[in-house]
């Protein structure tokens, strides 16, 4: 090859260099833009209709202004309540089991299916759900909506857990054991202790994930203009007040939906950044 | 001499052990049995639809409610155009994405910056689907479309009317949320290539991004795994789709035209469901999901888990 | 302990004793000193490497081998260090180079052998020639052969071009490292520890392999392995912690070394 050519050769590998590096940048820039223009929209749209009313106030019937939330707050605390008192047993000791005795073919198997679960849309366990609870009780209710949250909890917790316990150094279990301490209360001693903390942060992003539910809540829970904490009846929820405000023809009701979506991203930050700060390395990493 | 004979206790003899055990052990048989269960009610559900319509379903285009005649294949259309278009349009991007916050970034911009993709994950649906019908929606109905229309009219794709609502908002806000997904696991996927390969490619004089093109090379099946991940959670979205998609089951190739997804299907409709057979075919809908996104995400993660133990052999 | 004399020691091997003829220097290292951060690693080394000699650089774990050897290559700067002092190589410094230029000088073999998964044996063997925009394919099949003969490979491996290039054993994977380090056709080999993580015969083959790469190249080669050095090696330098404490002929070094130091390490007690 003739000098010129190598020269060139070596001009044209460092310019695709520079473009290349330079074009990963500018895609980092623009997969965060949306995540801008959303708290953007959502901030500008919502907080002129933030009020005390709002918080407090039931939906007004059709045509009138005004109205409030408040019915929706209780709702999507309700569900997510019933979702983890069903959910996070299940999810929990599930994922102890995997951690400490699921060295084996039955627990691969569940391993596998968990990871199934979490990959199912959450429509589908919606209708799950609904075959489940709501045909037998012959009507919507917010303990179907629970039901369809724990199933759509579960795979995380249980994965979580499994993890968390798996991260304890073996030397700790050792430990215990050689002091003479059972092998059921040394694993609750890990579980609280050593692995507690990874543990609650995954249960923490399992409620914010299930804060943010709509779809398996349409029709099992379906939605309730009313207050009500009866956990038989219908109920409302945040996100499904989003969505119809979102839908209709009132430009009344669709500045309501904005102020809603404000609402639940700013509880949905508050749990994510919860997270990270439970989740926080103490040590600085090095490269 | 007779030996003493001494009285060993078997490791797990201790109570609380069995219990705890076997406590854990229901608990965990209640997840295997929940997916079993899921599948059998869904199967159950839809076993009317299944019988009226039989494998027509699935290539049968006539979604009537009024005639009780029920026919998949829009909403199986819809929801395979508006996943493919979704990944075509991030899987650049994420890739982009995942490159520049493995082997580029200094660490005091790349931790802000997963966290911020991060964040857009966790966002509801509902809000995706808000800010699409107040937003983005607009935006392709007074300035996307109409110049799609004017420069690109003649082509099939880009036939119709600037309505805003339709495939190419749902795809454009698919591509959104399933870009956190592809760019966080390829992420860690490249995090995971060891630096010795990193070093021998440097060792021979490659520049920056050649170093990263091996670097992509050795991760590719992961980085596969990842992109099916993607399509299998685009597959299954649902609210944000159904927001901007515009609920029309018709097959068109037209990206301007309105559409239907299975997910939205169920999601509209499942309320309104008047008889049984109705009901049937949604939850047969719901059933053709669950079977999708299970291969996608069995494929996906064996993928992913192949990648793992790929290189021990020889080491 | 003549401590004062090891920081200034300057020897200059340009003058081989045993056949009287002047080696010219490869590469000059004058007052080198390298950073991590605030960590110092090197402490002002001076050395002179002669053309198509070997150089063994032995020390304890942790003296500064290993980043000495990237400084020259300019590999230190991949991992955020810094350096002070100045490497001349072939009369310029090495920062007056492209990395990129430079580095194909400059090869380099690493202590665990490092074979790209995804290639064959063939592709990992002109690896780097491909990065040059290399493609005739003839060319590219003529270079191949001769590298992996050059690093001893050829007949191993001349029936299997296209398996995976981590298809083979260890030692063959590390003369695979080699061959390919060879097709770029560089001046001078940087070797980390090459035989460190091999069995005794594979260990053997590569020393068989330098003294016969020595002929065509310059070689500097890090070993924590002393019969190794003592074995293939023209001179040899010692550090410890940083410093240079010797830098002498591997004959005079191993019989007759000036500095206590060095003594005792190479008598065992310590290190």
């Amino acid at each position: 090859m003739t000098r010129d050519s190598k020269n060139f050769i070596l001009f044209r590998r460092k310019l695709i260099n520079h473009v290349m590096i330079s074009a990963t940048f500018l895609a980092t820039l623009i997969a965060v833009l949306p995540l801008l223009f959303i708290f953007y929209y959502t901030i500008s749209k919502g907080i002129s209709s933030l009020n005390i009313d709002f918080f407090i106030n039931m939906p007004k019937p059709v045509g009138e202004t005004g109205g409030g939330i408040a019915n929706a707050i209780m709702g999507t605390a309700i569900l997510v309540g019933i979702g983890s008192a069903i959910g996070l047993p299940i999810g929990i000791f599930a994922g102890i089991y995997l951690a400490e005795y699921g060295n084996n073919k039955f627990g691969k198997i569940v391993g596998l299916l968990t990871d199934v679960l979490s990959g199912m849309p959450s429509i589908v366990v919606g209708v799950v759900a609904y075959t489940l609870v709501v045909i037998p009780m012959h009507h919507f209710s917010a303990f179907a909506g629970g039901v369809a949250l724990a199933i759509l909890m579960i795979p995380t917790i249980t994965r979580t857990t499994e993890e968390m316990i798996k991260l304890v150094p073996h030397s700790y279990r050792e430990a215990g054991l050689a002091l003479g301490v059972s092998q059921w209360k040394t694993s609750l001693i890990i579980v609280f202790r050593s692995a507690g903390k990874g543990i609650a942060t995954g249960v923490l992003l399992g409620l914010a994930r299930a804060a943010g539910e709509t779809a398996p809540l349409l029709f099992t829970s379906l939605g309730n203009r009313f207050w009500s904490t009866k956990i038989f009846q219908p109920i409302a929820s945040l996100t499904v007040y989003i969505y119809k405000y979102a839908q209709s023809p009132f430009e009344d009701w669709n500045r309501q939906a904005w102020a809603g979506a404000l609402v639940l991203i700013f509880l949905i930050s508050l749990m994510s950044l919860l997270f990270k700060f439970f989740t926080r390395s103490k040590y600085k990493k090095s490269r | 001499m007779k030996l003493k004979k001494t009285f060993r206790k078997p490791a797990n003899s201790n109570v609380g052990d069995f219990i705890y055990k076997n406590l854990t052990m229901i608990f965990a048989i209640i997840v295997f049995s929940l997916v079993i269960l899921m599948s059998y009610e869904m199967y159950i559900g839809s076993e009317l639809s299944i019988k009226k319509f039989g494998w027509k379903f699935l290539y049968t285009s006539t979604w009537d409610p009024v005639k009780n005649v029920f026919g998949g294949l829009p909403s199986i259309y819809g929801t395979f155009i508006t996943s493919v278009l979704a990944i075509i349009i991030c899987i650049l991007l994420g890739l982009g994405v995942a490159i520049f916050l493995s082997e580029l970034a200094p660490n005091w911009l790349e931790k802000p910056l997963s966290f911020l993709t991060e964040l857009l994950a966790g966002i509801p649906s509902v809000i995706y689907g808000l800010w699409g019908i107040f937003v983005l929606v607009p935006w392709l109905r007074k300035v996307v479309e109409p110049f799609l229309i004017k420069n690109f009219g003649n082509l099939p794709f880009f036939k119709g009317a600037p309505y805003g609502f339709g495939i190419l908002a749902a795809a454009l806000i698919l591509s959104v949320m399933v870009l956190p997904i592809i760019s966080s696991i390829s992420r860690d996927v490249l995090n995971a290539v060891p630096d010795s390969q990193r070093e021998a490619a440097y060792a021979l004089g490659a520049t920056r991004w050649e170093v990263i093109k091996i670097t992509l090379a050795y991760s590719r099946t992961g980085i596969l795994g990842a992109v099916m991940l993607g399509f299998g959670r685009a597959v299954g979205e649902t609210m944000a789709v159904t927001m901007v998609i515009g609920n029309r089951p018709i097959i068109s190739a037209s990206l301007l035209d309105p559409a239907y997804t299975m997910a939205s299907v169920i999601a509209n409709e499942f309320t309104e469901a008047t008889s049984d057979l109705y009901i049937s075919a949604l939850i047969e809908l719901a059933l053709i999901l669950f079977v999708i996104t299970i291969l996608i995400n069995i494929a996906a993660r064996l993928l992913i888990w192949r990648l793992g133990n790929r290189w021990d052999d020889k080491r | 302990m003549k401590n004062e004399n090891v920081l200034t020691n300057n020897i200059n091997l340009t003058e081989n004793k045993t056949d009287n003829s002047l080696s010219k220097t490869k590469i000059d290292v004058k007052n080198l000193s390298a950073f991590f951060g605030k960590n110092q690693v090197l402490k002002k080394i001076n050395l002179t490497i002669p053309e198509n000699k070997v150089l063994a650089i032995i020390g304890p774990s942790g003296c500064g081998k290993s980043t000495f050897l990237r400084c020259i290559n300019r590999m230190h700067e991949v991992v955020n260090g810094t350096t002070t002092g100045k490497i001349i190589f072939d009369g310029k410094s090495i920062y007056q180079y492209d990395p990129v230029v430079l580095r194909r000088k400059i090869g380099m073999v690493f202590q665990k052998p490092n074979p790209f998964p995804t290639m064959s044996i063939f592709q990992n063997a002109v690896a780097g020639l491909k990065l040059n925009g290399l493609k005739n394919k003839k060319t590219l099949a003529e270079i191949a052969e001769k590298s992996l003969r050059q690093a001893a490979l050829w007949d191993e491996v001349k029936d299997k071009l296209n398996d995976s290039g981590v298809n083979i054993s260890g030692g063959q994977q590390q003369r695979l490292c080699i061959a390919r380090t060879l097709a770029v056709n560089p001046e001078v080999i940087l070797m980390d520890e090459p035989a460190s993580a091999l069995d005794p015969i594979s260990i053997a083959k590569i020393e068989d392999l330098i003294l016969e790469l020595k002929k065509k190249y310059t070689i500097i080669i890090v070993t924590h392995n002393m019969q190794q050095a003592a074995r293939i090696s023209d001179s040899t330098a010692f550090f410890m912690t940083g410093d240079l404490i010797e830098f002498s002929k591997t004959s005079v070094m191993f019989t007759n070394p000036k500095e206590k130091l060095t003594e005792d390490y190479i008598t065992g007690r310590f290190g």
